[in-house]
This record gives structure tokens, C-alpha cells and sequence, in this order.
């Protein structure tokens, strides 16, 4: 358990900083533009998903559809979850290393506040 | 001792032996938290998909998928794309929040001994519902193996049970992030060669094993029966299957972000980076994994029927049994040994993340009001925690019995993870208001919930006519719920009673703190790092 002791002692900032840098531009910065791809990301992710229970549950008909041979558009669609899934992986892997960029500048700042650690 | 045994243990002990091997060369895996926090992202994301791949993924799905067809696709389906919702909303967070359970990260910001205890409790609960799944699934495994021996199901489970707890409570547990991460390896390499084997006998023409798939015949109330496995309603059909489909739905995309034994893996990687690229090789792995599961649960009721399915070793053993008809006896005895180890993986992670969540949630925090205890004490506690669940869990898994599909036995904690745990987390991370009170309700109702509609659904509850073979209901009446999946109830219940109980009290402690929680969250700055200057 010693980890978890060591962990909770760890004195870096204080609560007046936490503020300071909560309300800072920089900080503000970061956490909009993160949004901007998390929460559209994420609802067309959850839209695309449930699309397809809504599918198989209540148009089985249009479901059953075959396409290339005995392969039907509800196969086909569960697959597609896969490709959106490894798309919004990989795009997120890019748009995350702007926030890692950002991130940089916050916590060099910090550092400066604090009388250069 | 049948040759398919004897190559069987031998693949087992040399699954054991490699693991006891790598671990010890890894001085960071022998740390009993968070490995030290040096893992890189590709051993994390194979180790995610090792904790994350359980019985439930190999032996469950592929049984589900072999009588559902497109129905027990979903599953397949469900299983990867939770992982985009860790990516996107829990992975990084919960690292640079740097913390070891669920209790931990829940009392950042709020008053910890109620909580700590549920979360504690909920940790338990989802912990013993995957260990149920996995103790069944080894105990058709080994009464598959050893079917003309006499030994029954039940010995089986038992005798199993008996030695993966010796196997974890004294040392297996140390070398868990290796485990996983050599089983995830194993365990993709079974797929890929049993998915050549199979098209193979289509001679890799995917249009004629798809047309095999759309015409499976076989019995149904006593009636053949011919059904295209590649359209939907096999299982699921009106009128409760709609609804059912979504509550399904619902639970995979919150469930797998509150699993305890998944998420503890984000607390072992050096930054929040690492994380990020672990939930993404993860979900390689894993999606990799689930395409392929998709062609060998239709190749199950292609090549070996679902009639002969559930006559021998039942929706369990269709990928085993699957294996044989394809490879042979010796490729039996390797997929075998691989679920083996899938299992015994699984139930060492389970066994970690819950016993540690009970050793410093419960013990620690709880009952000594966070009184620092020794060491030797924590951990006789945690491994006092995991034999009493693994006894539970061997007792429940005889009584159910072989028949029970183990995928759908861990859906029941999955359900619990995204209805008790998932909110509460969620909203402690981004609701600056939350506190408390909602999480003390959000974690009590999406328990409760959950664990009441479970058993009042047609799972649990039933009337079998007095002539059925195979698995009863545990409960002889007529279901009061009437969905087989429960989160499209309990889910939302336990966000409502969270957000709720939230608004009716007022915490300025709690919503002061949220700043340090979102700079913590968003940057690591006072996050433990590997190599601390």
C-alpha cells in the first residue's frame, strides 16, 4: 500500500494555483477545443451505434436485405462499427496531439508560477 | 489419459511457465498495484485486451453467435465498440487522476467513506458475476476433455475452481499484466489459424461460406427448421426484442467503461499518452479479434450444427468443438489450453482488481477510516476477499450448471458496471456540481437496480415444462421483467438517482475542488510519473 501513501503526499500545487490555472486562457483554451472533438465525435459514434439495434429491431425487413451474395446490409453494418470505431481511434490519436501541445505550454506555465521547480 | 489431455496440460504448463518466467525478468510487473507505472502502450493495450477478453469472449461468443447468427453478433459488436467510450471520455482522465480504484478516483472530491464502501461493494458484485462466467467456462472445458472419464460437470468446476484460487492467491497474482498480455497473443493466434482452417475448407471463397451461413437447418421445438444466420431475429424478434436490442445496446457502450478490472489497467501506464495508445492497441486486438469471432461462431453452425452443439458441451464448448472439426484432436488440445489460460488470466485480474478494491476501499479506508495498514495485513485481506469470491463463485457456477451461455453470465456484471459505476464516474469527472449525495444514490440505485431486474428477468425466471432438459430457470414463475437485458432500465435509473440526488443538496466543498480535478485530469500536472525528478 505504500504506492497509494506515496501518491497522496505528493505536495505540488495548491489549491489557490488549481484555480489559477482552472480559470487561466491557456487552460480554458485547451478544454474547448477538446470538446469541439470529444462531444461531436462521441454522438456520432453513439448516434451510428444505436443505429444499428434500431435496425436489426425495428426494420428486420431492410435488415435482411442481402447485398453481395447471401451477405445482408445488417451484417454489413455491424461490420461497419469496426471501421467507425478504428476511424475515430485514428483521428482522435491526431487530434489528441494538439491537446498534448497545449498541454506543454499549460504546465510550463505552471512551472514558471511556482518559481521555476 | 487421452492424447488430446496430455497435450492439453502440457500446453497449460507451459503457459504458466513462460508467464512465471517473463514476470520475473520484469521487475516492474512484480509490483503488486500498478506495475510500477513503466508499461508501454502496446504491452498495456495487449494487457487491456487480455483482462477485457475473458471465457466470455472466446468460449461464450462464439456459442451465442453459432445459435443466434446475427442476433449474437451484436454481442461482438458491443464487446469492441465500448472501447471508443473509454477512449474518448475515461482513459486519460483516470490516469493523470492517478489513482487505483474506482473508490479512489470517486473520492477525489467528495466524502469518501460511503462511497469508497459502494464503490467497494459494486466492485465485488461485477467481480464475482465474470468470476461465475469464467468457473463455468472452465468446467465445460475440462468436462469436455475428460468426457469419457466419468468426471462430472460439478467435479469439474470444483476441482478448476480449487486450483485457479491457489494458482492466484499465492503468487499468480504478481505476474498479472504478463499474463494478459502473453494470453492476448495466444488467444488472437487461435483466431486467426481457426478462422484460416475454416475458410480453407470453403477454399477461402467467402461468398460460399456466407451462402453455407444463410442456410443453417436444425431443430426447434421438436420441429427442423432451415434459418439465414446472417439475418436478425433469431434470438431477438418482436415484441420485447426491439427494446431488448437497445438495453443490450446501452449497457456495452457504458458497461465496459465501469469495469473495474478493465479501467485498473490505466493506472498502470506512465502518462496519460500511454493510455491514450493502449485503449487503441487494445482495441486492435480486440476489434481484430471480434471480426474474426463473427466467422467462427457462423462457421460453429455451419460446420458442426446448432443441433450437435447444444447435444455435446452445450453453446460453451461450440469454438472448442469447432477447432476439433477443423484441426483435429491436437488443435482441440491447443485451443483448449489457450481458453484455459484465457480463464485463468482473467480470474487473476478479477481477482486483483477486486480484492485490492476491497483491501484499501473497504479495509483500509472504510472500516480504519484510512489508517495506513501494514502491508502483510493488506494483502492477507485482499487474498481472504478473493477466495471468498472465488467460493461464491464456484458454488453459483454449480448451480447453474454447464448449460448456461458464460458470455451471458458476464453481461450480468457489465449491466452492473454501467448502471452503479459508470455514471457515478462519469459525472464526478465532468459535472462540476456533482457530489456526494448523487454518488452515494447513483451507486445504490444502478446497483440495486440492476441486480433486482436481473433476477426478475426471463434470465433467472421461468416456467419450464416439467419434460425440458438441459438449464432450468432458477426461478419457477412467469419473469416480472420483461427483457432479458435490464440496462435500458437500470442504466438510466442509475443517472437519474446520480443527477437527482445531486440537485437536492448543496456540497461547495465538492464543486471547489473541481477545479484541481479538471486541471489534474485534463494536464497530469501532480500525477505520479515514472521517473520522478
Amino acid at each position: 500500500m505504500s504506492n497509494v501513501a506515496k501518491n497522496e503526499s505528493v505536495p505540488t500545487v495548491n489549491e489557490k494555483d488549481w484555480n489559477a490555472i482552472a480559470n487561466s486562457k491557456a487552460f480554458k483554451d485547451l478544454i474547448a477545443i477538446k470538446k469541439t472533438f470529444i462531444v461531436p465525435a462521441f454522438a456520432i459514434f453513439l448516434l451510428h451505434y444505436l443505429a444499428l439495434a434500431v435496425l436489426i429491431g425495428y426494420a428486420p425487413k431492410l435488415a435482411s436485405t442481402r447485398v453481395i451474395g447471401t451477405v445482408t446490409i445488417a451484417y454489413l453494418f455491424a461490420l461497419s462499427q469496426f471501421a467507425v470505431g478504428w476511424l475515430i481511434a485514428a483521428l482522435y490519436l491526431v487530434a489528441a496531439a494538439k491537446f498534448d501541445a497545449l498541454t506543454v505550454d499549460i504546465l510550463a506555465h505552471a512551472a514558471e508560477r511556482q518559481g521555476g521547480e | 489419459m487421452s492424447i488430446s489431455l496430455a497435450v492439453f496440460l502440457v500446453f497449460v504448463a507451459s503457459t504458466l511457465g513462460i508467464t512465471y518466467w517473463a514476470a520475473k525478468r520484469s521487475s516492474g510487473a512484480s509490483a503488486y498495484f500498478a506495475a510500477g507505472r513503466k508499461i508501454a502502450a502496446w504491452q498495456n493495450g495487449f494487457a487491456v485486451a487480455g483482462d477485457f477478453m475473458s471465457a466470455a469472449s472466446f468460449l461464450g461468443l462464439i456459442g451465442l453467435i453459432a445459435l443466434q447468427g446475427l442476433d449474437g453478433i451484436l454481442y461482438s459488436v458491443g464487446g469492441f465498440v465500448a472501447f471508443v467510450t473509454i477512449l474518448l471520455l475515461m482513459a486519460e482522465p483516470l490516469r493523470n487522476l492517478g489513482k487505483y480504484t474506482i473508490g479512489d478516483v470517486l473520492a477525489y472530491r467528495l466524502n469518501p467513506r460511503l462511497v469508497r464502501a459502494l464503490a467497494a461493494f459494486s466492485t465485488l458484485t461485477i467481480a464475482t458475476f465474470y468470476m461465475i462466467a469464467q468457473m463455468v467456462g472452465a468446467g465445460a472445458l475440462v468436462n469436455l476433455l475428460l468426457a469419457d472419464s466419468g468426471i462430472t460437470y460439478n467435479m469439474a468446476v470444483v476441482g478448476v475452481g480449487a486450483l485457479m484460487m491457489i494458482y492466484v492467491v499465492f503468487g499468480g497474482m504478481l505476474a498479472t499484466t504478463w499474463v494478459q498480455i502473453i494470453k492476448a497473443m495466444l488467444l488472437s493466434a487461435c483466431g486467426v489459424i481457426l478462422t484460416v482452417l475454416v475458410l480453407k475448407r470453403f477454399q477461402f471463397h467467402l461468398i460460399d461460406f456466407f451462402a453455407a451461413a444463410s442456410q443453417i437447418a436444425y431443430h426447434q421445438k421438436e420441429q427442423l427448421v432451415v434459418r439465414d444466420f446472417l439475418q436478425p431475429g433469431l434470438h431477438y424478434h418482436p415484441p420485447h426484442g426491439p427494446v431488448d436490442l437497445l438495453s443490450l445496446s446501452l449497457m456495452f457502450v457504458f458497461g465496459t467503461a465501469g469495469l473495474p478490472h478493465v479501467l485498473v489497467k490505466f493506472y498502470t501506464v506512465p502518462d496519460a499518452k500511454t493510455a491514450r495508445h493502449s485503449v487503441v492497441w487494445a482495441m486492435f486486438v480486440i476489434g481484430g479479434f471480434y471480426v474474426l469471432a463473427t466467422v467462427l461462431g457462423l462457421a460453429a453452425a455451419v460446420i458442426i450444427g446448432p443441433d450437435s452443439i447444444l447435444a455435446r458441451g452445450g453453446t460453451n464448448m461450440a469454438g472448442p468443438r469447432l477447432a476439433q472439426a477443423v484441426g483435429g484432436d491436437l488443435f482441440l488440445a491447443f485451443v483448449s489450453a489457450v481458453a484455459f489460460a484465457t480463464i485463468l488470466a482473467v480470474v487473476a485480474g478479477l481477482m486483483i482488481s477486486a480484492s485490492t478494491s476491497f483491501a484499501h476501499d473497504f479495509w483500509t479506508n472504510v472500516i480504519h477510516h484510512g489508517r495506513e495498514r501494514t502491508a502483510s495485513e493488506s494483502v492477507l485481506v485482499a487474498r481472504i476477499a478473493a477466495l471468498a469470491i472465488g467460493a461464491a463463485s464456484v458454488l453459483i457456477a454449480t448451480r447453474l450448471g454447464p448449460g448456461s451461455n458464460v458470455l451471458i453470465l458476464a453481461t450480468f456484471g457489465m449491466v452492473v458496471a454501467a448502471s452503479a459505476n459508470f455514471p457515478v464516474l462519469a459525472l464526478s469527472i465532468y459535472w462540476r456540481r456533482f457530489n456526494t449525495a448523487g454518488a452515494v444514490a447513483g451507486l445504490t440505485v444502478g446497483l440495486f437496480s440492476s441486480l433486482a431486474l436481473i433476477l426478475a428477468s426471463p434470465n433467472f425466471m421461468g416456467v419450464d415444462a416439467a419434460s425440458a432438459t438441459g438449464g432450468r430457470h432458477l426461478i419457477q414463475a412467469q419473469p416480472w421483467f420483461p427483457y432479458e437485458n435490464v440496462g435500458i432500465v437500470s442504466v438510466p435509473l442509475g443517472f437519474l438517482a446520480a443527477v437527482l440526488a445531486t440537485l437536492l443538496t448543496k456540497e461547495p466543498a465538492a464543486e471547489t475542488k473541481f477545479d484541481e480535478l479538471m486541471v489534474r485530469a485534463n494536464t497530469g500536472l501532480g500525477a505520479e510519473r515514472t521517473a520522478a525528478h
